[in-house]
């Protein structure tokens, strides 16, 4: 068993936590993240698709999915970074007898909004959301979605019937986006109770009928707080923004070399800032061009430039799955990726520049980022790239009409 | 006469540290051991079986050198004295 190191964070520092398929990881820097130790690995072999960071009411949590090809999956916790774990002896998430489900996997976990300050929840396959309201001690199924009538219906995806995005609305506590590998987005507006299909101009490639209620394989939503009702969302082919929380999506691939990838993030402090990395296709699945280039828009979608310095441009056959892309909330931004041949690369300037912080992990299934003391009152908030204030130039829109059959000839 | 029931070393955390662990009573089945196993030491169940009772696909019990799931399942009967082992199977990758 490899030996186990551990980090110490105090205030002012950046962590980043990395669920690999053998374990999880913690890395430390400063704020100016240029260094950075490595703790870990936690959970030493077990696959981590899911970690979290809950700073609330002072909290300094941080969350994990390990799950187990023999043991089952278990939601396991440290408020050191790791030194000290706890795992539950009895499984905290797990489905009720009468359900007949049995859990595989937690994909997702969620903080809940800052008002609601014990409030956690978890995205879980077979598609199921779970929450908490007494900081991660006991947990339940959210009722309403776990016996929607269109569950039976449901298809899973490559990685299995998954729920791994959850957005609780940033203003309005009775509203949620979740989204489902393969039902698409699902939206709440009476606190779980009833959730519609919010899939209005998403195309589902592989279905028959392009537009249906539901079936597309949506692979990321996310929302800036300051702007609710805009969300982007990251699909199976289609880069969407929506700007009336989820009721209707326009396309917004305008000069991405494809459509096609899983992860998506918003910018801390710029709800028109928006990364993504494009994948060439669902058959191929690595970066375009043996290029790793992250994607980025600074006018919500408009246009995209891609982000190259310092990441490799040639031979980089890479794959950054959907949870593997985030963003501390420093001023200027960190934003980091994961990839599944197990390198990390960092920015600390909004996406400026990169560097690889560490490489030779197992692969990478998931990144968060978290700017440790940052309790969203007394940061900066302002956005001071001073690239935003340049002119980019629009790019063409993406061709649409015959992508369908380009893709159905590789 | 006692069960005994050994265990791989990652559940042993849940066990007191211990891989060996004595049954008193006369479970007839592989259930009924598992009920008892589970009074005694709560945090193996979740680890043994899903949240429907079955017996997590990659594990495989045995009592003596029989396979449980090639004789019949957890309804297999446990002689007195015997010994039941609960193995990881060989998976993963």
């Amino acid at each position: 068993m490899p030996k186990v190191k551990h980090v110490s964070a105090k205030n002012g520092d950046v962590i980043v936590l990395v669920g690999t398929m053998k374990g999880a990881f913690v890395l430390r820097s400063n704020k100016a993240r240029k260094k950075w130790d490595v703790g870990g690995p936690y959970s030493i072999g077990a696959p981590v698709y899911a970690m979290a960071f809950d700073q609330r009411q002072g909290r300094r949590r941080m969350w994990w999915a390990q799950q187990s090809f023999q043991w089952g999956t278990v939601l396991c916790s440290s408020d050191d970074y790791g030194k000290t774990v706890t795992e539950p002896e009895a499984y905290s998430v797990k489905f009720p007898e009468e359900s007949k489900l049995t859990l595989k996997n937690i994909w997702q976990i969620t903080p809940g909004r800052k008002e609601d300050p014990d409030t956690l929840y978890c995205g879980v396959e077979p598609a199921a959301l779970f929450e908490s309201h007494d900081a991660g001690k006991t947990w339940a199924p959210v009722e309403g979605l776990l016996n929607h009538p269109h569950r039976e219906k449901w298809q899973p995806g490559g990685g299995g019937l998954c729920l791994h995005t959850i957005v609780p609305d940033a203003t309005n506590p009775k509203r949620m986006m979740i989204a489902i590998s393969t039902a698409g987005a699902y939206r709440t507006d009476d606190g779980g109770a009833t959730w519609q299909a919010r899939n209005n101009g998403v195309r589902a490639e592989f279905l028959p009928d392009k537009h249906p209620e539901f079936g597309q394989c949506v692979h990321k939503v996310v929302q800036h707080r300051d702007r609710p009702e805009r969300l982007f969302l990251q699909n199976h082919w289609g880069l969407y923004r929506s700007d009336d929380g989820g009721n209707s999506w326009k396309d917004i691939a305008n000069g991405v070399p494809s459509d096609f990838g899983f992860c998506m993030t918003t910018h801390p402090h710029d709800p028109e800032t928006v990364y993504i990395v494009p994948i060439e296709s669902d058959q191929y699945r690595c970066t375009p061009e043996g290029r790793l280039r992250v994607y980025r828009t600074t006018n919500a979608g408009e246009s995209w430039e891609p982000l190259t310095r310092g990441l490799p441009q040639k031979n980089a056959m890479e794959t950054v799955l959907r949870d593997a892309l985030a963003t501390d909330t420093c001023d200027p931004a960190g934003v980091y990726f994961g990839t599944r041949s197990g390198k990390v690369y960092g920015s600390s300037d909004n996406g400026k520049s990169w560097k690889a912080i560490i490489e030779g992990l197992p692969a990478v299934v998931c990144v968060k980022a978290a700017w440790v003391g940052d309790d969203g009152k007394n940061l900066p908030r302002r956005h001071r790239d001073t690239e935003k204030s340049k002119s980019v130039k629009r790019s063409k829109p993406a061709k649409r009409k015959g992508a369908g059959r380009a893709r159905a000839a590789r | 006469m006692p069960i005994t029931v050994r265990i791989p070393t990652y559940l042993a955390s849940f066990a007191g540290g211990r891989n060996m662990l004595a049954i008193d009573g006369s479970p007839a089945t592989v259930a009924e051991t598992l009920t008892m196993l589970w009074k005694e030491y709560p945090g193996l169940q979740d680890r043994i079986v899903d949240e429907q009772g079955a017996v997590r696909q990659h594990i495989n019990i045995f009592v003596g050198d029989e396979a449980i799931r090639f004789v019949d399942g957890l309804s297999t009967k446990v002689p007195a004295n015997a010994e039941v082992l609960i193995v990881p199977a060989v998976s993963g990758g």
